[in-house]
Parts: structure tokens; C-alpha cells; sequence
């Protein structure tokens, strides 16, 4: 689409795209061009220069099991995020969708965890789980359960998906709560009077109906597990115990800055690039779908 | 959407009072984890290390609240706080100002490289900074922006996402309105502020909502730029607080730190909650 009416001159127009193309280019495009480049060589130990080593770097980086297992591990990361936010929002949403009165107040309540950042959620867990003073984990020992995320990884995982998947239910239920919203209720009358109960109305129309919103959350929350769980797995595991929870952002952080190794880092900066460009075509391509319901 | 006629589909009597039950259990357990923060931002150290801690507020509320905001423990939570608030108001304005600008550029011109740029923009949506650190902490400490409050805005401003929507936005904008201003003689910055911006405003709104929790939440970007502590953002400072090695965490004051992180982004999202509902919807189509 483009404006029939528009405005002469090209000097103007230039100097108001200049400060988002100037930044674009100092903070987003050079980096990035530099992450390519330096995925290629092999910086000496001095840092002083660096070695030429093609596609080194990748090849090492996929028979590297270390980054393998990282790869399998934010797969189980991102699904797990993915169900356990987007199950209870659902749930909520029916819940609240079904009330005539008073959902907004739930909306409201509802909303708040959103709002808390995913280190302050990972703060609030490790208080919950802490292996001394977690008052969870001392209800759970007192049933005989012996709760350690410091040693035991899947517990670690189970911590830190909830821990991630918490504010991202807040952010689902909005989603699913509008989109229950704008199902027609002739379609769910005209069910309720040829009998259908309420959850084989529920499954038989009004999950399809919610198809479009629900590709989009999947997609739009696995983007979320990947990019944006950093700080709940730095404040609540570092990544452990035995890199149980480094998933591919974490260990791009720590082979990059605590590390030292930056070929390596730069490698992975590549990889994740390729990985957030075909989830944002898939992105594209359910929210074409999205708009055309 | 207003429901006038109760038809057979909403829940009436016991299976209405059951959803009620249901959701607020469902409200209880998500807001566990803050009511337990809550707490121990109100009870003494030696109620929380002898587990289990209390569920109900103790009476140290203000000398907890007091030690976390002028002492802390590395600096003062309330620098902390500031330097909070100045990266997420500058991320959330230049972020709007920026796009804003653009977005009028290419709807309102027809200029050389105009879709270049474009795709230039576009392409930003795909590089979260989480992906491309190391090079961009090189190019900010090669600045010198280190520790400062530009290297904590700058590199975190030119998303695509606001140019989107307000080029979206400004599609809408009837056409006769440009022309008339045209005809007028009016310049085109003229029509920008008198027209373009004035209308734009419910979006600046909607979006500012947004980009100030972005602003506020973010984690990574200020633990590597900020080595210095009187220069810590409060949600990664958190993290800080809590002591190396064998030591016990200060827990009252590191909750109460916590409950004081989350204080701005919660006012902000609960009091302009239509806003921000609809930021939301539309930062994602």
C-alpha cells in the first residue's frame, strides 16, 4: 500500500530516516557483519591475531557435543515454556470467558505477572526452591521428596520452564481471552441448542475457531524460550548443574564473555541468527494467516 | 463486547460459582510467587533461614524497605531504581521519536534509497540483541559508552517493531488531509506536527506502555555494560546482591528489592491496561 499524496524534496525525507539508519547500522548491522566475520577465524590466545580458519569454527562447533546437547536442551526448553504458559492461559481464559461478570477483574490480576521482569520471576522461584530457606522445598521434604536443583538436572530444567513460563501465561491468557471474545455466540447457541455440552462445544468449535491465535502463540513463545529467558537461567541455575540448562542464547554468553573463546561465540551468533530468521519467516507466515481471519 | 442476553451458554448458579472457585484458585497460585516475596520483604533474616518462613507479613516492612533504598548492598536500591527509570523512559521516547521520523520519511516521500532503507529497518526485527553481544559490546566500549546511560539506550532503540506500526498507522491517515495542508502551502514538517503527530497519539500511548517494560525488564544488556555498580539497573542488580560463595543471602532486603523492581512496570501495565492490551495486540500483527 503507498500514499497517493505525498510530499516533494528528498533531503528532508533523508535527514528523517537518518537517526533509525545510523543506529540501525552502528548497533545492528555491523555487529552482525562482524559476528559473521569473526566466525571465521581463531583469535591466538593473546587476542593479538587471528587465524584464518574458514568454516573451522562450525565444524568444530557441530561435532562439539557440548553444543549439540545445548541445542537439544533449548528444544526441550521452548516446548516445555511453550505448554506449560500456554495450557493454564487457556484454561483462564475459557474460565473467565464463561463469566458475565467479574472477568475483567481477574483480566487485571491476571495481568501483573507479565510485568515482572524474567530475572526478578527467576529471583522469586529460586526463593520458592532455594535448596536451605525455599519454604516449597521444605514442604516438599517434609513429604519425603528431596527437592535440589543445585545437583539434580531435571529439576533444574522443571525450575527454570516454570520459573520462564510464569509470566508468559499473563501474556497468553490476553491473547486467548480476546480471541474467545470474537467467537460468535450465534455459533456457540446454535451448538448449545442441538445439545452439545459444554466441553464438546468447546473442542469441536471453539478450539478450531482459536487456531489462528493459538500458531501464534506457539510460534511468538518458542521465540520468547529461545531469546528472552537469559536472565531467568542466570539468576536461577547458570546454566547448570553439568549444563543442564545452557540452552543456546546462555551458551553464546558464556563461550563469549566468560569464556573468552570468540570464534566460537561468533559461530553460535551465526547459527542464532539463521535460527531467529526462519522463526520470524514462520512468525510472517502464521501472522498472514492471522490477519486474514 | 457487551453481552445484553444472558443466553444458555453463560454459567448460571453452582457451575457459575465453580468458575469463580476455579479462577480465583487459578489467581492465587500465579500470585503465590509475590505474595511469598512480599513476605519476606516484612519478616527478619532469622525467620526465613529457619525454614519454613512465615506466609503471613511481619511488622519489619519499613526497616526493610528503608535498608534495601538507602543502603542495599552494593549501592542503594533507590540509585538503582533511577538508573532504571532513565533507560526505560530513554529506550521508550527514543524509540518513539526515531520511528516516528522514519516512518513518516517513507510513507510521506518518495526519495532515493527509500526502499532500501526500508528493508534495511526490516531487517533489525531479526537481530535481538541477545544474538549479536559480543560485537556490539565491542562497538559500544570502542565509543567509550561503557557504564553510561547512552550505551545502556542506544543500542537497544532501533527496532523495527514502532516504524511498523506507525507506518501502518499513518496508511490510514486519509489523504485529503495531505493535500489540503499541501495546498495550504504548509511544509511538510508543519503538517508532521500539526496533523501526523496530534493523530498519532493514542499509538504513542499504546506503545510507549511497551517499550517502557522492555526498557525496564532488560537483563543481559546492562550485566555487561554496567561494571560499575553506581551504574546498575535494578533488575539486574538484583542478581548482584546475592552474596558469592557460602555466604547467606541478605534475603529481606533482596525481596524487597525484588517487590521494588516490579512496582513501576505493574502501575504502568495496570493503570493504562486498555492501553497497554491494545500495544500489545498491535506490536504483534
Amino acid at each position: 500500500m503507498e500514499k497517493r499524496v505525498t510530499f516533494r524534496g528528498w533531503l528532508l525525507p533523508l535527514c528523517l530516516i537518518a537517526p533509525q539508519v545510523i543506529i540501525s547500522a552502528v548497533f545492528f548491522f555491523y555487529p552482525a557483519g562482524q559476528a559473521i566475520w569473526q566466525s571465521l577465524f581463531i583469535p591466538d590466545p593473546f587476542g593479538l591475531s587471528m587465524q584464518y580458519v574458514g568454516l573451522g569454527n562450525f565444524e568444530y562447533l557441530l561435532s562439539d557435543k557440548f553444543y549439540r546437547a545445548s541445542f537439544v536442551t533449548t528444544g526441550v526448553f521452548s516446548i516445555l515454556v511453550t505448554l506449560v504458559s500456554m495450557i493454564p492461559a487457556l484454561f483462564l481464559a475459557v474460565m473467565a470467558d464463561r463469566l458475565i461478570k467479574g472477568a475483567g477483574v481477574y483480566r487485571t490480576l491476571l495481568i501483573w505477572p507479565y510485568a515482572v521482569a524474567p530475572a526478578v520471576a527467576g529471583v522469586l522461584w529460586l526463593f520458592m526452591f532455594n535448596t536451605r530457606v525455599g519454604v516449597v522445598s521444605w514442604y516438599l521434604g517434609n513429604l519425603g521428596y528431596d527437592w535440589n536443583h543445585v545437583l539434580n538436572g531435571n529439576e533444574a530444567m522443571g525450575l527454570v520452564v516454570v520459573a520462564s513460563a510464569w509470566g508468559r501465561i499473563s501474556y497468553n491468557f490476553l491473547f486467548f481471552f480476546a480471541a474467545l471474545q470474537a467467537v460468535p455466540r450465534s455459533v456457540i447457541e446454535a451448538a448449545a441448542i442441538d445439545g452439545a455440552r459444554f466441553w464438546r462445544r468447546f473442542f469441536t468449535i471453539v478450539l478450531p475457531l482459536l487456531s489462528p491465535t493459538t500458531f501464534f502463540l506457539l510460534v511468538v513463545n518458542v521465540v520468547y524460550s529461545f531469546f528472552e529467558t537469559f536472565g531467568v537461567i542466570h539468576t536461577i541455575t547458570s546454566g547448570g548443574p553439568q549444563q543442564s540448562t545452557t540452552i543456546l542464547v546462555y551458551k553464546v554468553f558464556a563461550d563469549g564473555f566468560v569464556g573468552q573463546d570468540l570464534g566460537s561465540s561468533s559461530a553460535q551468533s551465526v547459527i542464532l541468527l539463521i535460527v531467529v530468521g526462519l522463526l520470524t519467516v514462520l512468525q510472517f507466515k502464521f501472522v498472514e494467516k492471522r490477519v486474514h481471519y | 463486547m457487551a453481552r445484553e442476553i444472558h443466553g444458555m451458554v453463560e454459567k448460571r448458579g453452582a457451575g457459575l460459582w465453580l468458575t469463580h472457585v476455579l479462577m480465583i484458585l487459578g489467581v492465587l497460585i500465579i500470585f503465590f510467587p509475590i505474595w511469598l516475596a512480599f513476605v519476606a520483604s516484612t519478616v527478619t533474616q532469622p525467620e526465613i533461614v529457619r525454614p519454613p518462613m512465615p506466609l503471613w507479613p511481619g511488622d519489619q516492612f519499613f526497616e526493610n524497605y528503608k535498608a534495601a533504598l538507602f543502603s542495599g548492598v552494593n549501592v542503594p536500591v533507590a540509585t538503582m531504581l533511577f538508573n532504571s527509570l532513565v533507560m526505560a523512559i530513554g529506550i521508550a521516547v527514543g524509540k518513539i521519536i526515531i520511528s516516528l521520523l522514519s516512518a513518516f520519511a517513507i510513507v510521506y516521500f518518495r526519495f532515493p534509497g527509500r526502499t532500501f532503507f526500508f528493508w534495511m529497518i526490516f531487517l533489525t526485527l531479526m537481530l535481538p540483541v541477545e544474538v549479536r553481544i559480543v560485537p556490539t559490546y565491542e562497538v559500544v566500549a570502542g565509543f567509550g559508552m561503557l557504564n553510561s546511560y547512552s550505551g545502556l539506550i542506544f543500542p537497544l532503540i532501533a527496532s523495527a517493531t514502532a516504524t511498523f506500526l506507525f507506518r501502518q498507522f499513518f496508511l490510514t491517515i486519509p489523504d485529503e488531509l495531505a493535500e489540503a495542508a499541501r495546498v495550504d502551502g504548509a511544509r511538510p514538517m508543519r503538517f508532521f506536527w500539526d496533523i501526523v503527530v496530534p493523530m498519532s497519539r493514542t499509538n504513542v500511548a499504546a506503545l510507549f506502555v511497551i517499550l517502557f517494560i522492555y526498557g525496564w525488564n532488560q537483563y543481559l544488556w546492562p550485566l555487561l555494560i554496567t561494571t560499575d555498580p553506581e551504574m546498575n539497573t535494578i533488575v539486574m542488580g538484583i542478581k548482584q546482591m546475592f552474596p558469592s560463595g557460602d555466604d547467606v543471602a541478605d534475603w529481606p532486603v533482596i525481596m524487597a528489592t525484588s517487590i521494588l523492581a516490579m512496582i513501576p512496570p505493574v502501575i504502568v501495565v495496570v493503570s493504562m491496561q486498555k492501553l497497554f492490551i491494545r500495544g500489545l495486540v498491535d506490536s504483534e500483527k
